[in-house]
């Protein structure tokens, strides 16, 4: 027969799903926020993202090579993805330099180290973000002003979080239609709200994430700034405050972007909604009376930690129980 | 519209292959081999010898005791072998094999065309009669339906549920049933409900099939019948009998050893109903069964009442012959079936469909590593979480496994579907979960008190 037959144990088909289009979706859903931030801050920031890019996705090949061995892991694409979310978490005037020992870090410390995708404890952009803001903490710090339309600038080059904490403006003055289309001082991938909002909603469209982590964390950190105005005494801030920290710094690309990371966020439903519900408390208490203005990166970082504990003791809803256990 | 509660896939049904072919009857075959094993329980016991005479409905295998069904002959001729065979996954099996000469029926069995309404019998008549004929669970899973009808002591019998649902993709066998043979079809409901004493009886049908659940719906009003249709968001595996009841009732059975009884369900497939009609109206035990061949490669998919112990071969060159090339053929639906070894293998009474799967569809898809993307625990129709009993079965962690319910796994393979890493998840969880029930046997057994 000319027929050659294959034998398996069911199921025989499979969904159209794969590691690759995953990633691949990720990556279509950052890109209108990357297309703002070049509105904004112009052709340095497609210099940053393409060296962040780059440099994961070579430190990735050279390690799998010399180090690991086994095959090359680029073709799924997770190390374009972490270089993107990396570069995202970067001034746009950075030193190109840093963005390579950036990537070195995520990728060689945060993501190989572990044996790769699937295996880091720890979201490696984040990884890699964090170590640079130690390390050069002047470098990453230092906001080039947007360049688009006409920008005044009300926060001499502080992010909008800075400027609050420094109490060199009072939130009432920021402007929040700035904060929506990314005309404020931050990191260039951080700055487009409407557009990671958009970038979110494809995602949820294509199935890549749920909605719990993102609905959980920008929930979570509305309810507390809500909560905390209201204690000062309420007035203008009552109403303003929630949507203010939920457009300034990192938290929605933080809530949509990072927290959702699959490796290093919880496998149920529930666990899901413990974690973000965590990052959201963690990040206000630093923003509100942390040392930083901004503290999306160690809140997730931290619920990274707690994660395997989330898995062990959070349980799906079991058929036929009326408990979860 | 109603559904299951918890997770579900939706794969691309590929019903539009066969969905609009009309039964066909396909020639007899000039020799089958009926398997003594083709029911869940213990394999009948064979009632013939090599050299005897038999006619078409004649009984050839007795149940062996009650978890077991009795078997008839498909075609009237002489038993030329009783002997192990090969069955569809290259296993030997014991299997009667007779060589056909005409087609003469046992006298009793009633084959005009009349439909027959009218049903005196009792309860216990009527469970009689369905075990006399043979009559399993003709959606796949094969329990013998008297056994199912049986209430244990304790139990009532609330709901009837007849599963219209065909949610396996490709096979389209119910749905022809319901569609030409909806009359006998409710009957079939009518003589179950007076088995069981059930006020309540539903047929679930996914939404997919409008044209059945329509055609159903103005049969049972035309001739009134006390039954309804409820048309379900198409999802699977909602022909699982336990997200089935969930899905009409809401209740959900209660894991092993939980019954649907526990929660006052019985559930019959579509199919099955028509043969209980045929066995109590028309003495006419489970010697067909309509028998889907699809793919969307073959030449002309079809849907053909076959009789038992046909050979697979005879089906696919009906539908014009494999393709070239790479195929699995797979005995059932893609999401449930078993791949076939060898297509010499007979029809047997849990076949609905033949699939021909091809080229790059017939292999799997290449494993990588588990990226955690949770998809596996968010499609668990059960609750479980299928990366981690999976990978716990890899390192035979079977304590772990077991507290993690592993016996709760249906089989459904949503898990291994989703995963967009290609894990082979059920692989091991099977491993896992035949390991465990060994041990929790062994463990009844152990601690059982002695005589």
């Amino acid at each position: 027969m000319a027929n050659k037959f294959f034998v398996a144990p069911s199921p025989h088909v499979h969904s159209a799903q794969s590691t690759q289009s995953l990633m691949r979706d990720v990556i279509i859903a950052l890109l209108p926020a990357l297309a703002v931030s070049v509105w904004v801050y112009g052709l340095n920031v497609l210099l940053v993202t393409a060296v962040a890019v780059v440099s994961c996705v070579l430190f990735e090949f050279l390690i799998q090579k010399y180090l690991l061995g086994g095959a090359s892991t680029i073709g799924n694409l997770s190390a374009v993805v972490t270089g993107v979310l990396l570069a995202f978490n970067l001034p746009s005037n950075i030193p190109l330099w840093i963005v390579v020992i950036g990537a070195a870090v995520a990728i060689g410390v945060a993501k190989m180290t572990f044996g790769g995708l699937g295996r880091n404890p720890f979201n490696p952009a984040l990884v890699g973000r964090v170590f640079l803001l130690i390390a050069y903490p002047v470098q990453m710090t230092s906001f080039a002003k947007p360049t688009a339309g006409q920008y005044v600038d009300t926060f001499s080059g502080a992010t909008p979080l800075a400027a609050v904490k420094a109490n060199l403006v009072e939130v009432s003055d920021v402007n929040l239609l700035n904060m929506l289309n990314g005309m404020m001082p931050g990191s260039l991938g951080e700055i487009a709200s409407l557009a990671l909002i958009i970038g979110g909603l494809y995602m949820l469209w294509r199935k890549v994430i749920t909605w719990h982590i993102p609905v959980a964390v920008l929930g979570t950190m509305a309810l507390f700034a809500a909560v905390v105005a209201f204690m000062k005494g309420g007035g203008s801030l009552f109403y303003e405050l929630p949507a203010f920290h939920l457009m300034a710094g990192g938290a929605l690309l933080g809530a949509i972007f990072m927290a959702t990371d699959y490796v290093t966020s919880p496998m149920t439903h529930k666990g899901m909604l413990i974690y973000g519900v965590g990052i959201g408390l963690i990040t206000m208490v630093i923003r509100l009376w942390g040392a930083y203005p901004e503290g999306m990166s160690f809140a997730i970082l931290f619920m990274n930690a707690v994660t395997p504990l989330i898995n062990k003791y959070v349980k799906p809803k079991r058929f036929g129980l009326m408990s979860g256990k | 519209m109603k559904t299951f509660p918890l997770g579900g896939v939706h794969p691309s049904d590929n019903k539009k292959w066969s969905c609009a072919k009309p039964v066909e009857v396909l020639e007899l075959p000039d020799v089958v081999n009926i398997p003594l094993g083709q029911h869940i329980g213990a394999p009948a016991t064979a009632k013939v010898a090599k050299g005897d005479k038999v006619l078409t409905g004649q009984l050839i295998a007795e149940a062996t005791g009650f978890m077991s069904a009795n078997i008839h002959s498909p075609i009237s001729g002489t038993v030329t072998a009783v002997d192990m065979q090969l069955n569809g996954q290259g296993l030997r099996q014991m299997m009667i094999t007779i060589k056909r000469e005409g087609d003469e029926w046992m006298p009793e069995i009633d084959r005009s065309a009349e439909i027959k309404r009218e049903c005196n019998l009792d309860s216990a008549a009527i469970i009689a009669k369905i075990k006399d004929a043979g009559i399993v669970g003709m959606g796949g899973a094969t329990f013998p339906t008297h056994v199912k009808l049986s209430i244990p002591n304790g139990c009532k019998a609330e709901y009837l549920i007849i599963n219209g649902v065909e949610c396996e993709p490709y096979l389209t066998s119910d749905h022809r049933t319901m569609l030409e043979r909806g009359e006998e079809l409710l009957i079939g409901v009518e003589i179950l409900k007076k088995a069981l004493n059930v006020e309540k009886a539903i047929i679930g049908i996914e939404n997919n099939k409008p044209d059945a659940i329509a055609h159903l719906r103005k049969l049972i009003a035309e001739k009134q019948f006390a039954v309804t249709v409820e048309p379900l968001k198409v999802q699977y595996p909602q022909g699982g009998e336990k997200q089935l009841i969930a899905a009409v009732t809401g209740r959900e059975v209660p894991p092993p050893p939980g019954l649907p009884i526990h929660v006052g369900a019985v559930v019959c497939n579509a199919s099955t109903s028509v043969a209980i009609y045929e066995a109590v109206q028309k003495n006419k035990p489970l010697i067909e069964r309509v028998v889907t061949i699809t793919g969307k490669s073959l030449k002309e998919p079809r849907n053909l009442l076959t009789r038992m112990g046909t050979p697979v071969a005879k089906l696919v060159e009906m539908a014009g012959g494999l393709p070239e090339g790479d195929v699995k053929v797979v005995n059932g639906g893609p999401m449930m079936g078993r791949a076939m070894v060898n297509l010499d293998s007979p029809v047997t009474k849990g076949c609905s469909g033949v699939t021909v799967l091809s080229g790059k569809e017939a292999n799997r898809v290449e494993a990588e590593t588990c990226i955690k993307c949770a998809k596996c625990v968010s499609a668990c129709p059960m609750g479980l979480e299928p990366y981690l009993i999976s990978k716990m079965s890899k390192k035979q962690m079977w304590d772990g496994v077991e507290s993690e319910r592993i016996t709760d796994c249906i089989e459904c393979g949503c898990c291994q579907y989703t995963c967009p890493a290609g894990l082979p998840l059920l692989d091991y969880i099977r491993l896992g979960k035949q390991t465990v029930m060994g041990i929790i046997r062994a463990r009844a057994a152990a601690n059982a008190p002695k005589k």
